[in-house]
């Protein structure tokens, strides 16, 4: 057999018993600790203050949208996942207090990497990524985020949703 | 006739009446076909509880209150799923694997007797070698195997197949001489008398736990037992890291659950021969206390025994699996029947 190896020296068998009980012991001891599974769709595990997840584009307290169209977040995206289309500010037609607003703010989510570099890009703080991580869906269309999935409420509405 | 043992209470002439014998005895064995499988399949939902609150988890929670039905559900899926072969499998011993492993597995309880009531406990057959039958029918186990694990036309079946056989054969070698001890002491190859075994010490008259007067067969028993049924620390043929589950490795769909069925079968029968044996089967009961309870509560406790070894021990190497069987359960099973004999002479002369 194995005998031309060198081998440990023998132990005391009583001592290989002891180690099994032990070993025993201490798995029997796990049985009375407390599970620690999360039930996952009842339950949800809290998610870190800055988890990134789905995007969301945020207006000032008097509703005014934020996001300027500057299309810096685009520019900034390593997948190219954001599509931005400003368009002029008016007199009487103004969405942001800047020159130009986001006609188009779409973002593919299927390519997103929820890197964070659009929010870390963005001169106003328009965009930022949420807690929000149930995403599945059923189509591929369905994954193209347009403003108005993306904007939160106007608070003027509704109480505003708060980035955790 | 001699299946008359007229030791024993007869209710209503259950074991007596000539016409009606033979119908008692159909209707027992579909109902122990039926308690047995839903016994396997609660036995399998067990240790899969058991195995989460090891590991800190719930286990199957999801199909029914606490998962009770998660079996049902398990059934119905390998039932429904496509019965796949693998190319160049030998047609006929492919089948007949599963087939041999789930008969032998159910055979054993043809003779194994099951406490009921207060001083009333049934057996389906009552021979009188009847542990040697047991012992008989679930070394069948090992053709099993190898038959399964030859026929699938697989490396890695074959492999577990190879050390299947080697294996049970090792150990059965100590699973028969560790009850050696307990023939001479009660003079029976009888389950029931085993399990009824009384003494006299003293002001106690009654059956008591053999486990007392032979440990050494009992730790004997539970290792070669272990090893028998292809559990955890001794689960070799089966070896899912190296083996890919081998011997079963191409059974999917209902040979696959035959092959499931029939292992944990084995482990409720090698739990129950224990509860028989060492523990004194259905004792204690009483009018208010009957017989199942004891009887039922003693299995449980081996089958949490068993998973809590499965729990604890990783799997032993090939070659210390050998070592262990021929090198230390044999020699400590021919001292234990040497020693035994000695003593059971010296009191009774």
């Amino acid at each position: 057999m194995t005998d031309e190896t060198e081998r440990p020296a023998r132990r005391n068998p009583l001592q290989d018993v002891a180690a099994l009980a032990q070993g025993l012991r201490t798995t029997l001891a796990e049985v009375m600790r407390p599970v620690v599974t999360t039930q996952y769709p009842e339950e949800k595990s809290p998610r870190a203050e800055r988890y990134r997840g789905r995007h969301y584009l945020r207006r000032y307290d008097n509703g005014l949208e934020r996001c300027i169209g500057c299309e810096l977040c685009a520019a900034a995206c390593p997948v190219g996942c954001i599509l931005v289309i400003a368009a002029e500010n008016t007199e009487d037609h103004r969405v942001s207090p800047g020159e130009r607003y986001a006609k188009v703010y779409e973002i593919n989510m299927l390519r997103c990497i929820f890197c964070g570099y659009c929010e870390e890009a963005c001169p106003v703080q328009a965009i930022v990524l949420g807690p929000e991580y149930e995403l599945s869906d059923v189509s591929r269309e369905r994954f193209i985020y347009t403003k108005d999935m993306l904007l939160e409420p106007n608070p003027a509405q509704q109480e505003p949703i708060v980035v955790r | 006739m001699n299946h008359l043992y007229l030791s024993y209470p007869n209710p209503g002439g259950i074991f007596s009446n000539p016409v009606g014998y033979w119908v008692i005895v159909a209707l027992a064995i579909v109902f122990t076909l039926f308690v047995l499988l839903t016994a396997t399949a609660y036995t399998v939902w067990y240790e899969r509880v058991l195995l989460g609150r090891f590991q800190r988890r719930p286990g199957p929670n999801r199909v029914g209150p606490l998962g009770l039905l998660q079996l049902a559900a398990d059934g119905i899926k390998l039932a429904t799923k496509e019965s796949f072969a693998p190319a160049g499998v030998d047609p006929i011993l492919y089948l007949v694997g599963p087939a041999v492993m789930v008969a032998a597995a159910f055979l054993a309880w043809a003779v194994i007797p099951v406490g009921i009531w207060w001083g009333f406990s049934y057996w389906i057959s009552n021979i009188n070698v009847g542990i040697l039958f047991v012992f008989a029918v679930s070394s069948m186990n090992a053709y099993a195997i190898l038959l399964g694990g030859w026929s699938s036309n697989n490396k890695y079946s074959l492999l577990g197949g190879m050390r299947a056989a080697a294996q049970l054969i090792s150990y059965e070698v100590a699973l028969g001489l560790s009850l050696v001890p307990i023939f001479i002491i009660t003079g029976s190859l009888r389950l029931q008398d085993i399990a009824n075994f009384s003494v006299h010490w003293g002001p106690y008259h009654g059956p008591i736990p053999l486990v007392i007067v032979a440990p050494l067969s009992f730790v004997i028993y539970m290792v070669a037992a272990t090893a028998e049924t292809n559990r955890t620390p001794f689960d070799l043929p089966e070896a899912e890291q190296e083996l890919i589950g081998g011997y079963h490795t191409e059974y999917s769909g209902l040979k696959f659950t035959l092959y499931y069925l029939g292992e944990y079968l084995n482990m409720v029968t090698v739990s129950t021969l224990a509860t028989l044996i060492f523990f004194a089967g259905w004792h204690p009961n009483a009018p208010w206390f009957p017989a199942f309870i004891p009887f039922v509560a003693k299995i449980v406790g081996f089958l949490f025994l068993y998973i809590w070894l499965r729990n604890t021990l990783p799997r032993l190497r090939y070659d210390m699996l050998m070592r262990l069987g021929w090198k230390v359960l044999l020699p400590l099973g021919m001292a234990n029947v040497v020693v035994t004999a000695a003593v059971v002479v010296a009191l009774t002369g």
